[in-house]
């Protein structure tokens, strides 16, 4: 979970840098189509890691982890 | 033997009795720290006066309000003027309070602002020891109460900014003697277990002494140890705690500490759109300014006529052998000139003009003579004349001087 987390921002981070690069003036045309099948493939992934994520409320008790419901809480 | 029992009414108002006479009661002046102070619409005041040890209740009736120079707040430390009586409803007794006259500033104040100032000495509300707050954490850790209004608001906001986050909640009591020992204690188990990449502690607002646990000493030392990030919402808005200032974020509110710790999924997702957007913008423009240059080059003139180059070569090329042509011509010319001119001269000083105009040449054996002085009489000379030679003896020699 933390390394998935990481990368995320990394990848946001990457995401970031390769616009920069993109439209820096003096990258030729060749290493700019390479860079944009990367950040293409790399904000893919982004929307992946998003997607996959899995909702869940859940709550701690003596060690156990157990569905959380608040409306039965209260 | 047979005890009457006396009614609960009957009994309040014995004790009443009792202390309304009590003539030390009747003008009391009480020192202590206002707590739970309630301003009712009637315009009366509620609160209760504290020390370390104890407390007790006190009402301002509104027409006495009207004197005051300030208004109450809880932590103040205070002097009332007042009277003891009981409130027979509910068997309690009360100060009625007639002057109120501030003393300084509350103890438990002071030792909030003491220890605010001792952590901050040591370090440990620098921005520099602040953890980042992951920018898509996939589990949110809460320590809180269960219940309440603080959870609730947790998930409403976290959920609806994110509907596939995580929450995972750790139950601990948050106001009470000791609150903050399982605090703690959730703290560490959920950085031992790695069970959140962001943690919220949370509560709504208070008193100063319902706040306590999260000015304690201890509390304050486990957030700045925590690994994971800590987001605090303590109290609402206004209220400052010592965790507010030792976490590595802050919130106002529960509501703004989920804000904080869940991004908003659709900003996320609309961020990398505009990445997507950028790079292809990026690369039109460069396969455009590739296109536009490409183009520039072909309208050079090399490009458009590559042969008139070459053409105004052979034009240079031809004027020069023309030039050369013509200068050697006129060089031939002026040689021709010159060889018939000498040879005009060579003509005229020919010895055979010479001799057709009647001069001899004198030679002895094809030698041709020049002086007198060569001869000697007797010599035999070939006289040439134009037409012949005449052979002859010298038989004289006279010399001329000059």
């Amino acid at each position: 979970m933390k390394e998935e987390n990481i990368n995320f921002e990394k990848a946001m981070q990457e995401l970031e840098k390769i616009a920069e690069e993109l439209e820096s003036e003096d990258l030729d045309l060749d290493t700019s189509v390479k860079k944009f099948e990367q950040g293409m493939e790399l904000s893919k992934k982004c929307n992946e890691i998003l997607n996959n994520a899995e909702k869940k409320i859940t709550i701690l008790i003596n060690g156990n982890e157990e569905k959380f419901d608040v409306n039965n809480e209260e | 033997m047979e005890i009457n029992p006396i009614t609960v009414e009957e009994l309040n108002k014995y004790i009443k009795n009792k202390i309304d006479g009590d003539e030390f009661l009747n003008n009391v002046y009480v020192k202590g720290e206002i707590s739970n102070f309630k301003l009712h619409y009637t315009g009366h005041m509620y609160f209760t006066l504290k020390d370390e040890k104890s407390l007790v209740k006190c009402i301002m009736f509104k027409s006495y309000t009207g004197y005051l120079n300030f208004m109450p707040k809880d932590g103040m430390k205070v002097c009332v003027l007042g009277s003891v009586s009981v409130f027979e409803r509910d068997g309690v007794y009360q100060i009625y309070a007639k002057a109120i006259k501030q003393d300084g500033i509350g103890d438990l104040y002071e030792a909030y602002e003491k220890m605010k100032a001792k952590l901050e000495n040591e370090g440990l509300f620098k921005d520099s020891h602040k953890k980042q707050i992951p920018m898509f954490p996939n589990t949110i850790g809460v320590l809180t109460s269960s219940t309440g209004a603080v959870i609730r608001d947790i998930i409403n906001v976290s959920t609806r900014r994110n509907p596939n986050v995580h929450i995972r909640l750790l139950p601990v009591p948050v106001q009470g003697l000791g609150a903050e020992k399982e605090i703690i204690a959730g703290i560490q188990k959920m950085n031992d277990e790695h069970l959140a990449d962001v943690l919220i502690i949370g509560r709504g607002g208070g008193s100063l002494e319902d706040l306590w646990p999260f000015n304690e000493e201890s509390l304050a030392r486990a957030i700045y140890e925590s690994e994971i990030p800590i987001i605090s919402a303590v109290g609402h808005e206004t209220d400052f705690t010592i965790a507010d200032f030792v976490a590595d974020l802050r919130a106002p509110t529960p509501s703004a500490a989920a804000e904080l710790a869940v991004p908003n999924i659709s900003d996320v997702r609309y961020t990398i759109s505009t990445y997507e957007n950028r790079y292809k913008i990026a690369l039109k423009r460069k396969v455009q300014l590739m296109k536009l240059r490409y183009e520039k080059c072909m309208t050079r003139r090399v490009f458009k006529e590559p042969l008139q180059n070459i053409n105004e070569k052979y034009i240079l090329v031809d004027n020069l052998v023309k030039k050369l042509s013509t200068d050697i011509i006129e060089k031939l010319n002026k040689a021709k000139i010159q060889l018939s001119k000498k040879a005009t001269k060579i003509d005229t000083l020919s010895p055979m003009k010479l001799i057709a105009r009647g001069y001899t040449i004198t030679e002895v054996d094809g030698k041709i003579v020049k002086k007198s002085e060569e001869l000697n009489i007797g010599d035999k000379i070939d006289l040439r004349y134009i037409d012949g030679i005449i052979k002859a003896d010298v038989i004289e020699k006279i010399s001329i001087k000059g």
